[in-house]
């Protein structure tokens, strides 16, 4: 296992000078690689774009388009930018070198390259990309691409963020009953064709799931990005969960299985948002006030025997079509100041 | 200095495949001809920029098949270019022969 044999990739090399292209090209398809080459920033900028390349060696001087612009452009570009470049250039271009490193190159290589370090580099930057691809995939699961691009590119640093955001706490009525009267695989196989309808309401409304405890989930909207109509994308991914779930529990009741009724709690406002835990397992949670009344706002869904409850910052965010009732102010447990509850009507 | 690091042409040779090293070779010295009359061509007009990149480009070759003497002198007249000073003397005269000797000898190692 001293140096195991890397999967062939499909590689991009972007160089004007003929010999250099050529030899590049070769060494890397020695090493068993798919190798492409462009004679320009520009051409190389058009094949990266409408080819599925895993890397791209890029030349810093070059015309019609120099290494900085094209690599400018890849990083703004949400598809490109997790492709690693390493750049490709003379001993006596160091200093642009450290500035294309700085702006988001993967790596560089001095000319004339070696085949030492190109086979070392290579291979080093095409296993981070496969491992930042794992940890994207695992990501996309719980966050649209956008937010998942975003963690990536911040990082999995600790430490918390004041926010504005809202908070989505979702819990299946008697879920507890449903799974003592039936069989344990049928409990799971509801509960995962469950939360695959919740997350698809989430993430379609820009939100990211935070916690699934049980059968109950929290979701965030506008954090780690910020939307400033999170209160409305909120409440919509709410309806959509609803609407959904009628439909599911139609079919359910169809074939005579167990349908699902579930209680939504809303509220808005500042909280801390970040990731916790260790470096070894952590994960991007929220905390504060807001979070706690959301899930005191759906525990009340019970009493109020209504489905979905929000508080009133969420309501001051609703466009005037939302139909909501004033349930008035409501004490909560270990709460010192009463809050105004209101229903959202529909879904 | 050596007209060729054989070291260098060596790893060259072996990390492109030895029935490759026969191409890249007829590259080199058709390309190094067009750069020298670029270079030639670029001093006459007076333009840096061009002389500048035609010996960027005859610099960064040489180097990679270790032709150490002709990248010391493409390398002198890339400065000169960047500078903005072409009183470059009998350097092209100086280069082009500094080349012969490199096509030699890369004719009796193919």
């Amino acid at each position: 296992m001293l140096n195991p044999i890397p999967e062939p990739a499909h590689l991009l090399v972007v160089d004007d000078n003929k010999v250099n292209r050529m030899a590049l090209s070769r060494s890397l398809e020695v090493q068993g690689h798919v190798v492409e080459t462009a004679e320009n920033g520009r051409e190389g900028l058009e094949k990266f774009r409408s080819g599925a390349f895993d890397l791209m060696l890029l030349d810093i001087e070059m015309p019609v388009m120099n290494g900085f612009e094209v690599l400018e452009a890849c990083l703004n570009d949400l598809d490109l930018r997790q492709i690693p470049i390493i750049m490709t250039s003379a001993m006596e271009e160091l200093d642009a070198v450290v500035k294309c490193v700085e702006l988001g190159a993967e790596d560089y290589l001095t000319k004339p390259v070696n085949p030492i370090l190109l086979r070392a580099r290579v291979n080093a930057s095409l296993e981070k990309k496969r491992l930042r691809d794992e940890q994207r995939k695992l990501f996309r699961t719980f966050a649209t691409k956008e937010v998942a691009e975003e963690l990536l590119r911040t990082g999995f640093s600790l430490g918390g963020q004041l926010v504005t955001a809202s908070v989505l706490v979702a819990d299946i009525r008697s879920f507890t009953t449903i799974a003592e009267s039936q069989d344990p695989s049928d409990s799971i196989e509801l509960l995962n064709q469950y939360f695959s309808m919740m997350f698809d309401a989430v993430t379609q409304n820009g939100g990211i799931i935070n916690q699934i405890v049980g059968d109950g989930l929290l979701a965030v909207f506008g954090a780690p990005i910020f939307y400033e109509d999170h209160r409305e994308r909120a409440v919509k991914a709410a309806l959509q969960m609803l609407d959904q779930l009628k439909v599911f529990n139609e079919k359910q009741l169809a074939q005579n299985k167990t349908a699902i009724r579930i209680g939504i709690g809303i509220t808005s406002g500042k909280m801390v948002a970040g990731y916790t835990g260790t470096h070894n397992r952590a994960i991007y949670t929220c905390i504060g006030d807001t979070v706690n009344l959301a899930d005191r706002i759906e525990e009340y869904t019970k009493e109020a025997l209504r489905p979905l409850l929000i508080d009133a910052y969420t309501r001051e965010g609703l466009a005037s079509q939302y139909k909501v009732e004033d349930l008035g102010k409501i004490i909560f447990k270990g709460k010192n100041q009463a809050v105004n509850v209101f229903a959202v009507m529909g879904g | 200095m050596p007209v060729l690091d054989l070291n260098t042409f060596n790893t060259l040779k072996e990390s492109t495949g030895a029935d490759f090293i026969s191409e890249l070779i007829d590259a080199f010295l058709d390309d190094a001809i067009i750069q020298m009359d670029e270079m030639r061509t670029a001093l006459d007009a007076n333009d840096a920029e061009t002389f500048r990149r035609a010996a960027h480009s005859l610099k960064s070759n040489a180097a990679t098949f270790g032709a150490t003497d002709l990248t010391a002198l493409a390398r002198e007249l890339e400065m000169m270019g960047r500078e903005k000073n072409l009183a470059v003397g009998n350097r092209l005269e100086v280069i082009k022969e500094a080349f012969e000797l490199v096509k030699r000898q890369l004719n009796e190692l193919r």
